[in-house]
């Protein structure tokens, strides 16, 4: 394990206890954005240079960016009076932590097992566009398919209605 | 610790961090960044199998991974698109305060 994965994970942890635990949406959001920042850094750690780059122009050229529109159009950049958490808090990190206790204990219990260093994966962008259009090709078409549909389906959610002039 | 085992672990601690998010934050945009957050630890976990995996040739995981981003954007954009829809019903995207199915 090198120190290169201790410095990435400690980034991605700290960018999503700051998204939690933040008060002004405005900072949450880049927080966030450390956080998919580090996991494409992550990714490009494991060798999947498809993956970190498409984590990048995916999660923080877009995603981010659309976060950034929903919390200026709803407002929500405003400090908040009263507490950011809801009535339920306690109950909700109970729930977190027992996940991670499980997941944390299935994991090291497991570990043993786990196959250890391996070559690192001749893989290229090229064998990666020859699988989407050979083997994977009609999983390509259902999400092609599937973005048409939300993206239609995101606009006509957030229309507004002509009967209701704002 | 084996490399692997040290990837999950990141990744479940990201996905409790995500799983406390939604569920303690009162604001609907702060619920679906910890969404977000889950999916990527999950997408994390599918590329680390997919590297440590003895046919990584076989490109399994990676294409799960890549398929789940492709997902998760859907998703995104919908679920922004539906809070901003509620907030211009109900003037709020506190979830304390939207309590109602009825409009």
């Amino acid at each position: 394990m090198g120190v290169v994965f201790y410095i990435l994970a400690a980034l991605t942890i700290a960018g999503g206890l700051a998204t939690v635990l933040l008060r002004n949406l405005v900072h949450c959001a880049l927080a966030v954005t450390i956080a998919f920042l580090g996991l494409a850094l992550l990714f490009l750690a494991l060798d999947a240079q498809f993956v970190g780059f498409a984590q990048i122009i995916i999660y923080i050229g877009a995603v981010a960016i659309l976060v950034v529109f929903a919390i200026l159009l709803t407002r929500s950049s405003d400090q908040p009076h009263g507490s950011i958490f809801s009535r339920t808090w306690l109950m909700g990190l109970i729930i977190a932590a027992a996940v991670f206790a499980v997941l944390g204990w299935a994991v090291i219990r497991s570990a043993r097992a786990l196959p250890n260093e391996s070559a690192v994966p001749a893989v290229t962008v090229h064998d990666i566009g020859a699988a989407l259009v050979g083997r994977y090709v009609l999983p390509l078409e259902i999400v092609a398919l599937l973005l048409t549909a939300a993206t239609i389906g995101a606009v006509i959610v957030a229309m507004h209605d002509r009967e209701t002039p704002q | 610790m084996t490399p692997l085992a040290a990837y999950l672990l990141v990744a479940a601690l990201l996905f409790a961090i995500g799983l406390a998010g939604a569920l303690t934050r009162r604001n609907a945009i702060l619920v679906l960044i910890g969404i977000e957050l889950m999916l990527n630890a999950a997408n994390l976990n599918l590329v680390a199998f997919w590297r440590f995996s003895p046919h990584p040739e076989a490109l399994t995981g990676m294409m799960f991974a890549i398929f789940s981003i492709a997902v998760a954007a859907g998703e995104a954009a919908v679920g922004l698109g539906l809070v901003i829809s509620i907030y211009r019903h109900a003037r709020t995207t506190d979830l304390d305060q939207i309590n109602r199915m009825k409009g």
